[in-house]
């Protein structure tokens, strides 16, 4: 096997040394139980505590308003459920965007079995939300508005602040809630300027080890919680709390947003980089997502699709390719990718490509032949010409075989 | 105890088990070969339990005794596994202390005991709406104990009746438990009606080597559960295409080989890389008849591992129409890749739904389902001839003939062999 290159960082990426040590140093050594009475469990309380504010700060937001969580679902679920039964007496209906993760769309489905109504915000075909259109389905008995700030799939990044200032102009009481996950560590978050009340954030895609995440739930928001115990994280996430994992995380948060400008500069310019040679080097192919501008001429449009564009993902459309193929050939070469849907079931066969592709209305031929790849700050330049050099050998030969 | 069904049999106080077998009683010369074949597959079938055992053959029966105990609901569902066993008897069994048998009192309390810890009687007066019927048969091999049989079934009999009044009633006809005792090396107590049922079919191993096509299917584990069962012992072919299939759909047939090797004893599974081939095919043959000159060439490679491996047939889980590679047309044009040896197809005449029932009593039908792609699933025509001729198929292959044989050869050469147990 020759060396390998890691473009699958929007699933999860490696875990970072210093993060590790310092995890490890509280699993061996400041291992006591926060609520513990003990010396052992006040040390363990104040590096709980130490996180939370570092994560804050991460944030531009109080330590009182992070709650840690296990992971990027287990956030998203808790301000869902959460949200949606504190507030289910001034109403039941929630708006989210068509192209929202699982974790999102499907905690919706289940509240709609709960009696809530869900509506959804249409994309275009970037993937972009229209903040109008965002408030427009707003209603009197609306609770709630949960769009992510970037698509995991094609790397559309909403604008956020101007959703929420449209949905809250409109109704200033509804809450707003978005999945970060895809988007913390890649671009500059306020939440408590924006007016977001609620923000899932996911430690692995930092970096971190599996197991970690943490919500951020502005001040004021009631939520009901999903479990029920001991009353830890001020009763709004019980169980005894992780502290290796905080400590994890709120290292992965403060590394993210240290170099952050720096960071995501490179990696967008890498990402405009590896979509031109794309165009370049393989006929016929696609990019989705408003990453693909890089190949429009200068301007404004350009520009302002840039914009919305996440540093780290290139969604790309092969037709003639079945994407699982072409996962597996680049496999081969040492190269990992994701493909829209993970196995090509029966079911996948009957209604090919994923929600988000659907969505945003890519053309039949594409829908099963799409494939993702997703960088992290160690992702180099020269990755990425080897990967578009593996295409071009892979892409000729796998298409006359379809 | 109320009910005048017979209650059920509780084996956790169990420590032997007889099997009985049936067709190996009819070999002739050749039967301590299939009794030993049957004692190694008890062998192998106990091998991972938590328990020892001995085994031994003895006057046309199996006779299986714990060393050391184990779960006996387990140790039991380990020998309905075994091909050739016809039947598990759960038994009790008491060894002889200082060379002796126990005497007939202590005799009468093991009888006692295994009532209770059987059937769950509570010795003295207890209300029942019918006593169960039984018979006592004694069987005395050791001739040197005191009484003889008809005694110490007579002897026996009283005994249960007078611990378990009202519950217990002797039918000498048609007794509702028919319980044996055996006076041998050791003493062996059961009940004739307890015999759970064993899958039937000869020892594994005892008729040869088959070379079993098998894909991440339904059929063609279910086929090989099927030759195995009349002794067959299996290698298995399977062929792989990356990148068109996953290591996930590679470790899927690993993984259903397993299963099949519960029943059928280790199998070696080889693994051809089919990629060129298909690729060849595909580009130089016509789209429809794709899947039939591809099944020639599966046939052929399976061929020649089975010659270079000592196998003497092949096994598919074809089964007629289920597939247009599979109606009679399609499979006579398959049929005639085979040249030196027999193509057994043990599901030719089931329908689909049987196949699957039997998938799911042998537990491979959940990893068949699982939904990795398989390489017969892949290039598929939208519509494959049905009824191909052979004549046809043949004039269309032989373009690619030579370019085919450095394939094949070279497919053959880089085969891979994972070895497979249960």
């Amino acid at each position: 096997m020759e060396t390998e290159i890691y473009l699958d960082n929007a699933a999860t990426t490696r875990c970072d040394e210093e993060i590790l040590t310092a995890m490890h140093r509280v699993l061996t050594e400041d291992y006591g139980n926060p609520s513990s009475m003990h010396r052992k469990g006040y040390e363990a309380e104040q590096l709980l505590k130490k996180a939370g504010e570092d994560v804050a700060a991460a944030l531009s937001v109080r330590p009182q308003e992070i709650c840690f969580t296990s992971c990027g679902t287990e956030g998203d679920n808790l301000a869902l459920f959460g949200a949606a039964r504190a507030n289910a007496r001034k109403g039941k209906h929630i708006v989210i965007s068509a192209i929202e993760h699982a974790a999102v769309a499907e905690a919706a489905r289940a509240l709609a079995e709960e009696g809530f109504e869900i509506s959804t915000i249409p994309v275009n075909e970037y993937g972009i939300v229209d903040p109008e259109e965002a408030a427009a389905l707003v209603r009197p008995d609306t609770v709630l508005v949960s769009v992510m700030t970037v698509n995991n799939e094609i790397g559309t990044a909403e604008d956020l602040p101007a959703i929420a200032r449209a949905v809250k102009e409109k109704a200033p009481g509804v809450l707003v809630h978005t999945d970060a996950v895809q988007a913390f560590g890649k671009m500059p978050l306020f939440p408590a300027r924006d007016g977001i009340d609620l923000l899932a954030v996911s430690g692995h895609k930092l970096h971190a080890p599996k197991g970690t995440g943490f919500l951020y739930v502005r001040k004021g928001v009631k939520l009901t919680p999903i479990l029920y115990g001991g009353g830890q994280q001020d009763g709004l996430r019980p169980g005894t709390d992780n502290v290796p994992g905080a400590v994890a995380v709120s290292l992965a948060a403060v590394k993210s947003v240290r170099d952050l400008a720096e960071r995501s500069g490179r990696m967008a310019a890498m990402r405009d980089g590896f979509v031109r040679k794309l165009y370049e080097t393989l006929p016929e192919i696609r990019v989705n997502g408003p990453a693909g501008a890089a190949v429009m001429p200068e301007g404004t449009e350009r520009d302002r699709l840039l914009a919305a564009a996440a540093p780290h993902i290139v969604s790309l459309s092969v037709p003639g390719v079945r994407a699982e193929v072409l996962l597996h050939a680049l496999e081969d070469k040492g190269i990992y990718v994701s493909a829209g849907s993970a196995c090509s079931s029966h079911a996948a066969k009957k209604q090919p490509g994923t929600a988000t592709l659907r969505a945003i209305g890519l053309p039949a031929g594409c829908l099963a032949s799409t494939v993702r790849f997703s960088f992290s700050g160690e992702t180099t330049r020269e990755e990425l010409d080897k990967t578009v050099q593996a295409l071009a050998e892979l892409v000729p030969t796998l298409r006359r075989f379809s | 105890m109320t009910g005048t069904e017979r209650p059920v049999f509780h084996t956790d106080r169990c420590n032997a088990y007889i099997i009985k077998y049936a067709e190996i009683g009819v070999k002739g010369k050749n039967r301590h070969i299939f009794e030993e074949a049957l004692a190694a597959g008890v062998r192998r079938a106990l091998a991972s339990s938590e328990g020892e055992f001995t085994v031994s053959s003895i006057a046309g029966r199996l006779y299986i005794y714990t060393v050391r105990e184990a779960d006996s609901a387990d140790t039991i569902t380990r020998l309905q596994h075994v091909f050739g066993v016809l039947g598990i008897c759960p038994a009790v069994t008491i060894a002889r202390i200082e060379k002796k048998l126990p005497d007939i009192d202590a005799l009468a309390e093991h009888a006692i005991r295994f009532f209770a810890d059987g059937y769950g009687l509570e010795q003295g007066e207890t209300e029942r709406e019918r006593p169960l019927t039984f018979k006592v048969v004694c069987r005395r091999v050791d001739k040197t104990y005191p009484l003889d049989s008809m005694e110490v079934a007579a002897e026996l009999g009283e005994r249960l009746l007078d611990a378990y009044p009202g519950q217990l009633a002797v039918d000498v006809h048609e007794p509702e438990i028919l319980f044996r005792v055996e006076l041998r090396e050791q003493v062996n107590l059961f009940i004739e009606q307890e015999e759970i049922p064993g899958p039937g079919g000869l020892p594994a191993g005892t008729a040869g080597r088959a070379m079993l096509l098998l894909s991440g299917g339904i059929d063609s584990p279910v086929a090989g559960y099927q030759i195995a069962k009349r002794g067959a012992a299996l290698e298995a072919v399977y062929f792989h295409a990356p990148p068109y299939t996953s290591d996930r759909a590679k470790q899927k047939v690993i993984d259903l080989a397993a299963l099949v090797a519960r029943f059928a004893g280790p199998i070696r599974l080889h693994i051809v890389n089919f990629t060129q081939i298909q690729l060849l095919i595909y580009e130089k043959c016509p789209k429809d008849e794709l899947t039939i000159i591809m099944r020639r060439y599966m046939m052929h490679i399976a061929e020649q591992l089975a010659q270079k491996n000592h196998c003497i047939g092949l096994v598919t889980g074809e089964s007629i129409g289920q597939v247009a590679s599979q109606t009679m047309q399609s499979l006579y044009a398959t049929d005639d890749a085979v040249r030196t040896m027999p193509v057994y197809r043990p599901l030719i005449a089931h329908d689909k739904q049987e196949i699957i029932t039997i998938s799911q009593q042998i537990g491979t039908y959940e990893t068949s389902i699982l939904p990795y792609e398989d390489c017969c699933t892949i290039f598929v025509a939208k519509h494959p001839v049905t009824h191909p001729r052979l004549e046809v198929i043949k004039r269309h292959e032989q373009v690619i003939e030579e370019e085919l044989k450095a394939l094949v050869a070279q497919a053959l050469e880089e085969e891979t062999v994972e070895e497979v147990t249960g």
